[in-house]
């Protein structure tokens, strides 16, 4: 497969996972922002998002106060934030319409009607409400993965959409972890039930794991469990691990050449996951312990990206 | 209904529907204008969705128009599409073996045929393909040949498109759009069909790889997805199952093309270059493309990759040239043309440049350079003003021009805001030159939608219909 192939489809499933993701990142934090409490309360919670997301610079030369409708358009629909869902959506069409000889015709067509849906919305200015949008956005998301899934030659093709999928899964769940670990605990202490039971519950909607933590908990939301089920637990299809071990899976089906050291490196952190303990976890300190991880999957996608996607070649 | 007496109308004749239009015509009575007004709304939803759309120049980068479709067929009997399909096959291989002459032993300019410096001084010419063999020499691999009917429905060529000619993925697009609207037409017809084009195209591409290779890889060279014509691109590899490439994805070794893969390099044989020769190499041609690759000239001249359509070819189609076709045809092949040429005068000829600043309200007059209808006055459509300027513009070189009689384009019934009512349409049938000469039946029929404009580029507000060759 052409390496600038590869590397548009490897984009155009990142910039789909992303657009998801920041919807149920949005949506929770929306929601959070009902509960009563302060203003400053709410601010801060806008603020945690911003700060994980590297865009509070942005965020600030355009507008002059942290509110709930600033950063919601600011997310949503401003297209000069290049992480808006907006953006990003643009950027799954964009990629999507490079290759569209090797996406089938269905997959291609859900794409270009996302986006078209997309453009009417906002022309309209007829702005859905804030939950409703966030909806059809991790429904468009859930389409677009589905009709892939259901119709890709299982190609080289195939295994860089996935890569690139579970690469930014991993990096989107461990920041929606982090930043609400982060509004939601002091640093570092684990207290349990004195947190918001609503916030908790909250945060496992926005991944859709609620239903799975009863299922596999049987028992009250603690902070500890969830950061357990949503880094180490392999059957939890949003979880560090078992992303990353996705992601390895994807990375040994196109090996080459020059991709070893990528591999090893992926099998390091897989196995780090797979046989961690949330103790371990816990004596590095969950942000410390996201923030490391953070930086491994960048390096991934960056060792990735030499290896198969830009190679440079004579 | 009913067009001027002067031009010759598709559907009707002076007694009625003609006969090849009579099924048609009753399927038509047939239908409720509401339900002709959801079919037209349906396909215009289809056409997004499946992003048919074309990117406008000059306009924000990233506005997509639609070509505007319509349901009216083009339709024509089999009887005329065979003699049509003749004179265009004649055409095409008379060109070929043109440009063959021209870049070697130019014997046809010894002849004198055609005035020498008409093509060594024309800038199509390219002095880099003298004495470049290729295979099977073939030249203009896939021609799109503009076709109009005039005066009393007799056939003539407009133009023969032989660098990188468009609009083949509209004639799939548009049969495929018909079919899903009015299935039960096509049981109506013995349509002829022409879904097998990307086969044909690809078995001619695969037929002129360089000797030796076997299992030729071929791709097509895109300058990619903000080019007017993307959507074609994409839609031939994805129909013929190769890659579409850009400048970026190949680049040459030790005189060989290479594309850069997820499996490291692999070699490629033969190219379907969408983009013009100045911008193939830009240590050959233009120093400033981004769209081409380093080193391809050099590569193609050893015979290591086979470009296509080949280097050079427009100084074949270039129209200071178009005058000489028939004398061409005559030359190398010993036949007589099938098909007209519109009468054409040289500007660069005295008497013809005094006739034409004369006549200028009636004629047509077209820079030999220009293209998709930038370049060109209509007489009896412009303004006294335009007529002026174009004098000046003639009269500070008479070579870059030439004049024809305006023909009254046929038209066609289409519809339009007022209901239907006759436009004047042209016919881009699509050559294939490789191991045989070929053309599948039919061709992109274009429409110019405004009342009794002639331009039908989709550039200045053309639209598309589909064309039917009938089976019997």
């Amino acid at each position: 497969m052409l390496s600038s192939t590869a590397d548009k489809l490897f984009w155009m499933a990142r910039y789909t996972e992303r657009a998801d993701n920041l919807a149920r990142m949005l949506d929770v934090n929306y929601r959070m922002s009902l509960f009563p409490q302060g203003p400053q309360g709410i601010t801060q919670g806008w603020n945690a998002l911003l700060a994980i997301s590297d865009l509070l610079g942005e965020f600030k030369n355009r507008y002059s106060e942290v509110t709930a409708e600033n950063a919601l358009a600011f997310f949503a629909f401003d297209i000069s934030n290049p992480s808006s869902i907006v953006s990003c959506w643009r950027a799954v069409r964009e990629n999507a319409r490079a290759v569209r000889g090797v996406l089938t015709a269905e997959a291609w067509e859900t794409i270009n009607t996302t986006w078209l849906e997309l453009r009417k919305l906002d022309s309209s200015k007829n702005v859905p409400d804030t939950s409703e949008f966030f909806e059809w956005v991790k429904y468009r998301a859930h389409l677009i993965k589905g009709v892939l899934r259901s119709t890709m030659l299982r190609d080289e093709g195939y295994h860089f959409t996935w890569l690139g999928t579970y690469l930014e899964r991993a990096d989107n769940t461990a920041r929606i972890l982090d930043v609400k670990y982060h509004t939601l605990l002091p640093r570092g202490q684990d207290v349990g039930g004195a947190a918001d039971y609503y916030q908790w519950s909250a945060l496992l909607h926005s991944v859709a794991a609620f239903e799975i933590y009863r299922r596999v908990y049987r028992d009250v939301i603690t902070p500890r469990r969830v950061a357990e089920m949503l880094v180490l637990r392999d059957d939890m299809p949003r979880s560090l691990s078992h992303c990353i071990t996705q992601v390895y899976s994807h990375l040994r089906a196109v090996r080459n050449d020059q991709s070893a050291e990528t591999e090893r490196r992926t099998g390091e952190l897989q196995a780090s996951l797979h046989f961690g303990r949330i103790e371990d976890v816990f004596d590095v300190g969950l942000h410390e312990y996201l923030m490391r991880f953070l930086d491994k999957v960048y390096d991934l996608g960056e060792r990735v990206s030499q290896d198969f996607l830009d190679p440079v070649t004579a | 209904m009913t067009p001027a007496k002067s031009i010759y109308d598709e559907m009707h004749a002076s007694d009625g529907v003609r006969s090849h239009y009579r099924a048609f015509a009753d399927w038509l009575q047939s239908m409720t204008p509401e339900r002709l007004k959801r079919k037209r709304e349906e396909a215009d939803t289809l056409f997004h969705r499946v992003g048919i759309t074309f990117a406008v120049y000059g306009e924000a980068s990233g506005t997509e128009r639609l070509i505007p479709f319509d349901i009216v067929p083009r339709i024509i009997p089999a009887t005329e599409w065979t003699k049509l399909a003749a004179g265009l096959k004649q055409r095409v291989r008379a060109l070929n073996a043109f440009i063959k002459d021209i870049y070697h032993d130019q014997e046809i300019l010894k002849a004198e045929k055609i005035p020498a410096d008409e093509v060594r001084r024309n800038a199509q010419y390219r002095p880099e393909m003298q004495g470049v063999n290729v295979p099977n020499d073939i030249y203009a691999h896939i021609a799109g040949v503009d076709v109009v009917r005039a005066g009393k429905g007799e056939f003539y060529v407009l133009e023969d498109n032989l660098r990188v000619p468009s609009g083949v993925s509209y004639m799939m697009e548009d049969r495929k759009m018909m079919m899903r609207l009015f299935p039960e037409l096509f049981a109506r017809h013995s349509i002829a069909p022409v879904e097998h084009y990307p086969d044909l195209l690809l078995d001619n591409l695969r037929s002129v790889a360089p000797a030796g290779v076997n299992d030729p890889t071929v791709v097509v060279l895109t300058p990619g997805a903000y080019n007017s014509a993307y959507f074609e691109h994409a839609f031939l590899a994805q129909q013929m199952g190769v890659e579409l490439v850009q400048g970026s994805d190949l680049f040459i070794k030790d005189n060989y093309v290479y594309m850069r893969t997820t499996r490291g390099p692999q070699r490629v044989d033969v190219i379907y270059r969408r983009i013009d020769d100045d911008f193939l190499d830009p240590s050959a041609f233009r120093p400033d493309s981004m769209l081409g690759v380093r080193g391809l000239l050099s590569a193609y001249r050893a015979g290591h990759v086979t470009v296509t359509n080949a280097i050079g070819t427009g100084v074949a189609d270039d129209k200071s040239i178009y005058p000489y076709v028939p004398d061409m045809i005559r030359f190398y092949l010993g036949e007589e043309p099938l098909l007209n040429n519109v009468p054409t005068y040289v500007l660069r000829r005295k008497e013809d440049l005094e006739y034409t600043l004369a006549h200028l309200s009636e004629l047509v007059v077209k820079e030999v350079h220009g293209a998709g209808g930038y370049g060109m006055l209509i007489g009896p459509a412009a303004t006294k003003q335009q007529i002026e300027d174009f004098r000046a513009r003639i009269i500070a070189d008479p070579t870059k021009y030439i004049a024809q009689p305006t023909l009254s384009l046929s038209a066609c019934p289409t519809f339009v805001e007022s209901g239907m009512a006759p436009r004047h349409i042209d016919l881009r049938p699509f050559v294939l030159s490789g191991r045989d000469v070929t053309l599948v039946p039919g061709g992109l029929t274009r429409v110019a939608l405004r009342d009794g404009s002639l331009v039908v580029n989709s550039s200045q507000g053309g639209g598309t219909k589909d064309t039917w060759v009938l089976e019997c």
